[in-house]
């Protein structure tokens, strides 16, 4: 009946929780399985991108392994979410990128890396890659700013029509509810729940990690994580607007927006990253996706080595490391861009999509009762 | 590790609600508080695992309760369902008492949570556990491990010693760490019924307590209550009763809980093994429709019996765990059932023609009724026409036992000579027959659980420091 075997446990465990209903006020998920009788693969799809695997209703289930009903939602529809990313990435020939994320990854900023080293080797002299270069423009005489833009822009430009491919694919699925358009107070809603992770709170005492014991470090973990992303990509926009609109050129001075930002962010995304994968390794097995732990690894780890490498370039940018430090940097920055669509990153895009598709359908709920 | 040789000031048996409002109430007085589980870990409360509400008096509305449920509504409704067989003085000292648990029990870490969806009109008067009864033990659990009450999991009490009223110790079946008989001051009681001890259902039921299915874990089987009856403690409560619902009949043996019930009987007819009706499937409006037919079925030979409906009305009522079977016609359903499909199709015949016209509505006793039909169905009545044809195999699922321990308002064990028990406590199913003769409504057993377990600890603590 179901495209694969996940969906057919999960559509089995829907079918479970369904007649009991005692999770309802834990999150979105259970609210969402409730509005149906029966599930889509576009449905179990919206409802694993929904679930932010707090861990709570497994904890709460008297039904959990080793109960003979073997409920286990969040490691089901953890499975079928990874699933999800393959299904929906763009192009089709890329879903591969899912089976092997781990080795995927490392190999494309191992690559990435390389050849930005490679690069700058070939096109300047030893005196110049390791000469040391301060002022204004410093960076530019390793990599002209043109190169840079054309470069990353491409690259990021290509990130961003993949995820909106997939992401597209990914709402066609799921079935936009009859007779109700995105407003805006339901795209509210959604930044507003995602912002906060309102549903990585187990229903409010936190979530389950390593044991029956809540806790909110991953919710804390995952802030510093996303806001210090946010910062560094806030840092890189002052940064182009003070190039173009003021004809300031980078490096900027400590105490500048750029490198405030840049560095606050970069503080939290070494903290966060770090935190995550310590929770990760901490977590209850039966709680996980077991061997696809890969994607996640790879993604954490490429997130904090994108904050270590950026950290040490601000350290020593003014000594003769900086011309190999910014070509790693740029390298692992590259791959972070590229490999976007083909990683765990894209977990924000559907679950924020599955976040707004479940504000119209509360909205349209209401609508139905007021009726 | 902790030293289980020492002599506790309370020992709990039990691992249920009950038994840890009474373990956490005993060592928030001051006492060492020592907690025998029977069953593995995962297993541990016993029927709290299934419940999803208490219900408690409260004069106004709160965030998750809809309307006030005074002290005297709540008493009405008991007086009613238990058609009087309640101890008057410690139903309403429990009502009262039960005023104050909405808040106790969410200092101790529980969590409410507004109605669930399709929980019907449970709104006002029953508050709901955020993530249902495990998570509720779950957080008294941790509350109690954290206030350094001692819990051990698979430690069943084989003999308790008790001599002229007086409890001495209790002796495990398979030692803890070399130790086989644990010592303490007073003893609290809260180690459930008997619905799991087939053996014993046989004594009142026969052989047809083979084909009951049990709707708790395989531990509920009594052998706390047998020996404190044994030892002279006084029986209340109807020993031959137990509350009983029906259930899918695939469901497993043991501990289906709540999802494998059926609330559909009103949408169709009800037959027996002979595709016979047997009873009037329009006779009374929820809750009570959906606790008589586990007693009726019971009834029935074999203990199996076909609720038989429809497609017209599969959306209906909740959806279910076990998928109805289906067959394009009525002979057809027969044949997937093993029942003699002429029979089937000549009770169906039968009720069909003898339907009335009328005006359906499944949430009051409406006028759609059959004449010229045995038995009649008084409500809901309309025709089986619809294909295809669907039906749901059901059996008795029992959830608990009537037959308890007498005790007092201080949840003090009464002896048979009507004496109070020196240092011996009772709380919940052990003892929910004092107030709850016979009946059931939703969220009761919690209600006697949380007050009288919350009391018992107390009060057991006190007499362990005299």
């Amino acid at each position: 009946m179901h495209g694969t075997r996940i969906l057919e446990e999960a559509d089995r465990l829907m079918t479970v929780c369904n007649s009991c209903r005692y999770c309802e006020g834990l999150c979105a998920v259970f609210p969402a399985m409730e509005m149906r009788r029966s599930f889509s693969d576009g449905d179990l799809n919206y409802l694993a991108n929904l679930c932010h695997s707090c861990g709570a209703c497994y904890t709460d289930c008297q039904f959990a392994p080793p109960h003979e009903f073997n409920v286990n939602v969040p490691k089901t529809l953890a499975l079928a979410r990874a699933d999800s990313y393959a299904a929906y990435a763009w192009p089709r020939a890329f879903a591969g990128a899912f089976a092997r994320n781990g080795l995927v990854i490392s190999l494309i900023a191992a690559f990435s890396v390389a050849a930005f080293i490679f690069g700058f080797a070939a096109w300047h002299d030893p005196q110049v890659l390791f000469g040391v270069h301060i002022g204004p423009g410093a960076f530019y005489r390793l990599m002209p700013h043109n190169a840079m833009v054309v470069l990353f822009g491409a690259a990021f430009l290509y990130a961003i029509v993949a995820l909106v491919m997939g992401v597209r694919a990914f709402w066609r699925d799921i079935g936009e509810p009859a007779g109700i358009k995105t407003g805006v107070a339901e795209l509210f809603q959604a930044i507003r729940d995602a912002g906060t992770l309102r549903y990585l709170d187990g229903g409010g005492d936190g979530c389950f990690n390593e044991d029956d014991r809540p806790t909110d470090r991953r919710r804390l973990y995952h802030h510093l994580t996303f806001y210090g992303f946010a910062l560094c990509f806030a840092s890189t926009s002052v940064a182009t607007m003070y190039h173009y609109l003021l004809a300031r050129q980078a490096p900027y001075p400590w105490w500048d927006l750029p490198v405030v930002l840049g560095t606050l962010g970069g503080i939290g995304l070494l903290i966060g990253p770090a935190g995550l994968l310590a929770e990760r390794w901490q977590r209850d097995p039966e709680l996980t996706d077991g061997a696809r732990r890969g994607m996640d690894v790879a993604f954490i780890v490429m997130l904090f080595f994108t904050s270590l490498t950026g950290m040490a370039l601000l350290l020593w940018r003014e000594t003769a490391a900086m011309g190999p430090l910014l070509a790693l940097h740029l390298g692992v920055v590259f791959a972070l861009f590229v490999t976007m669509p083909y990683g765990k990153f894209v977990h924000g895009i559907y679950r924020f999509a599955a976040l707004v598709r479940y504000a119209m359908e509360r909205k349209a709920l209401a609508q139905g009762a007021a009726e | 590790m902790v030293d289980l040789s020492q002599k506790f000031d309370v020992l709990v048996i039990g691992g249920g609600n009950a038994a840890l409002c009474a373990a956490i109430s005993a060592r928030r007085a001051g006492a060492s508080v020592l907690v025998l589980e029977g069953a593995p870990k995962f297993y541990r409360g016993g029927n709290t695992r299934h419940t999803r509400n208490m219900r408690c008096a409260h004069d106004a509305a709160t965030d998750i309760l809809t309307g006030p449920y005074t002290e005297e509504e709540f008493w009405d409704d008991l007086l009613r369902l238990t058609g009087g067989q309640t101890d008057e003085e410690l139903a309403k000292f429990m009502i009262a008492e039960s005023k104050d648990i909405l808040n106790w029990i969410v200092e101790q870490g529980v969590r409410w949570q507004p109605s669930l969806g399709g929980t019907l009109s449970l709104g006002r008067t029953n508050s709901f556990f955020l993530g249902g009864g495990r998570a509720m033990l779950n957080a008294l659990y941790r509350t109690a491990e954290k206030l350094g009450v001692v819990i051990v999991y698979d430690a069943e009490v084989a003999d308790l010693q008790i001599e002229r009223g007086v409890f001495l110790s209790a002796s495990l079946g398979q030692p803890v760490d070399g130790v086989t008989e644990v010592r303490a001051s007073t003893l609290v009681a809260a180690a459930g019924g008997f619905e799991a001890n087939i053996e014993w259902l046989k004594q009142y039921w026969g052989e047809a307590a083979d084909n009951f299915l049990i709707r708790g874990t395989p531990y509920n089987r009594g052998s706390i209550l047998k020996l404190l009856l044994d030892k002279g403690v006084q029986e209340v409560g109807d020993p031959t009763q137990c509350h009983a619902v029906a259930i899918d009949a695939r469901a497993p043996k043991f501990d289906g809980g709540i999802i494998t019930r059926h609330d559909s009987v009103v949408f169709g007819i009800v037959v027996n093994k002979h595709a016979q009706r047997f009873h009037d499937e329009g006779e009374d409006i929820w809750p009570k429709r959906y606790a008589i037919w586990g007693r009726l079925v019971a009834a029935q030979p074999d203990q199996i019996a076909y609720i038989i409906f429809d497609a017209s009305v599969r959306n209906s009522f909740m959806p279910t765990l076990f998928p109805p079977i289906e067959g394009a016609s009525i002979a057809e359903l027969a044949g997937k059932l093993g029942l003699e499909p002429a029979a089937l199709e000549k009770t169906v015949t039968d009720f069909n023609a003898a339907v009335r016209p009328g005006t359906f509505d499944h949430t009051i006793l409406d006028d759609c009724r059959t004449e010229g039909v045995t038995p009649p169905k008084t409500h809901w009545a309309r025709r089986i026409e619809a294909p295809p044809y669907l039906a749901y195999p059901v059996r008795p699922g029992i959830t608990f036992t009537y037959l308890g321990t007498r005790v007092n308002r201080q949840a003090r064990l009464v002896m048979k000579d009507g004496t109070p028990a020196a240092n011996m406590f009772a709380a919940g199913e052990i003892m929910a027959g004092n107030v709850l003769g016979k009946g059931y409504a939703a969220g009761i057993g919690m209600t006697i659980g949380s007050v009288f377990g919350r009391v018992a600890g107390r009060e057991a603590a006190k007499n362990a420091r005299n």
